[in-house]
């Protein structure tokens, strides 16, 4: 795609692509690049903002840190890592678009995703809708009880909260419970006729991190631990999450 | 089901023929378990649709294309870059000519939805629990929701 050149008016070296190869694993072979193409030839995010994940390579490693860091391209890449199974070298494009989100100062960040990371801790259920452990307790067993009512064969299914020992602890997205509760019931079905022992927690319960999503490292470890210690607590063991 | 718990075939589509395609989550199979998981996917789906009614995407498995509706893109505030990303998926699924197409992650159900509505599709979107339920005849009127016309009433429960 043919764009304006880009001139570089000094000297610069890159401390920014540097201080992501110091935490990336082989430095992320962020200097490996032969320019080849094909991780653009394959990003769906080639074009817009008048970007491509070589090009942002490119820019990151001529030093043009600032035009890197504000662009707000790393958004609209969505880390999905087919640039780097391309890559003749490997190269780690996805880990360099996370880390520039990650410079993003929290109230410069798209509000909705600052905000459904922040909302995960409002209760101890890590939902990004604020959902508490009573609204799910309360949605779950509504719904139990009018499918167990009007559908015989599953008079006597079950969708456990909190029980101790169960093999399976299941994560629910929120979106369910929230908005289509409903849409819980199928899943619910299969386990029951497969005669799972599984468990939602009134802990932890939430499936989605949008902390991972903004790049903040302390907030989607914390997210993690929640809902890990959730399972932990519960004995269970196996923690399914459907994300 | 290769236990034989769930027992599920594809009888009710043997005469409807209605296709299905699937798109492969970036999470589950490039970023995590690989191609190994995709073919578990496709057992799955040509178990309960039938083979013949299976239609694959291209490319796919590892080297599938991302719907964009990962990394936080469907709450970015950014619809119309995250609708152009999406062009490709749009065109991806309509080029296998599915009736549906089965989304096995949360983010992907909702961007290929969103997708089908504003390219104005012909294509529907579903997770792979509505259609393995209705395989079995039990799926319920209310667990419906995102079945089209053609499956609304198929194999009613309770009959």
């Amino acid at each position: 795609m043919a764009s304006e050149v880009i001139e570089i008016k000094k000297q610069a070296k890159s401390t920014f692509k540097e201080e992501v190869m110091k935490i990336l694993p082989e430095g992320g072979n962020l200097n490996l690049c032969l320019t080849c193409g094909l991780c653009s030839s394959g990003c769906p995010a080639t074009g817009l903002e008048d970007m491509d994940p070589r090009k942002f390579l490119r820019m990151a490693s001529l030093g043009l840190d600032e035009e890197v860091l504000n662009s707000n391209w790393a958004w609209m890449c969505t880390m999905c890592q087919r640039c780097l199974i391309a890559c003749p070298m490997k190269i780690d494009i996805p880990a360099l678009v996370f880390n520039v989100r990650n410079r993003w100062p929290k109230e410069t960040q798209p509000k909705n995703i600052r905000g459904s990371c922040d909302m995960a801790f409002k209760n101890e259920t890590c939902s990004a809708m604020g959902a508490s452990e009573e609204d799910f307790k309360f949605v779950v067993e509504d719904v139990l009880e009018e499918y167990q009512e009007a559908q015989l064969e599953f008079a006597e299914m079950q969708a456990p909260i909190d029980k101790q020992g169960a093999e399976f602890f299941l994560n629910q997205n929120s979106r369910e419970p929230v908005t289509e509760p409903d849409e819980m019931v199928p899943l619910w079905k299969i386990l029951d006729i497969v005669g799972a022992d599984w468990t939602y927690g009134s802990k932890g319960w939430a499936a989605e991190n949008y902390c991972l999503f903004v790049a903040d490292n302390e907030m989607w470890e914390k997210n993690v631990r929640l809902k890990a210690k959730a399972v932990d607590d519960l004995g269970c063991k196996v923690w399914l999450n459907t994300e | 089901m290769r236990e034989g718990k769930l027992k599920v075939n594809s009888d009710w589509n043997r005469d409807l023929k209605v296709k299905f395609t699937v798109q492969d989550p970036c999470q589950l199979v490039r970023k995590s378990l690989g191609d190994p998981i995709a073919e578990d996917l496709r057992f799955i789906v040509k178990t309960i649709v039938g083979e013949e009614n299976f239609v694959d995407m291209a490319p796919n498995r590892s080297n599938n294309f991302c719907c964009g509706g990962g990394g936080g893109f469907l709450q970015s505030g950014l619809p119309e870059a995250r609708r152009y990303y999406g062009r490709l998926k749009f065109e991806q699924i309509k080029a296998t000519d599915a009736d549906y197409c089965i989304t096995p992650c949360h983010n992907c159900h909702s961007q290929i939805h969103d997708l089908k509505e504003y390219n104005q599709g012909k294509y529907e979107t579903v997770h792979i629990w509505t259609i393995m339920c209705l395989a079995m005849g039990i799926l319920g009127e209310n667990e419906r929701t995102y079945l089209g016309p053609d499956l609304v009433d198929v194999n009613p429960y309770p009959s």
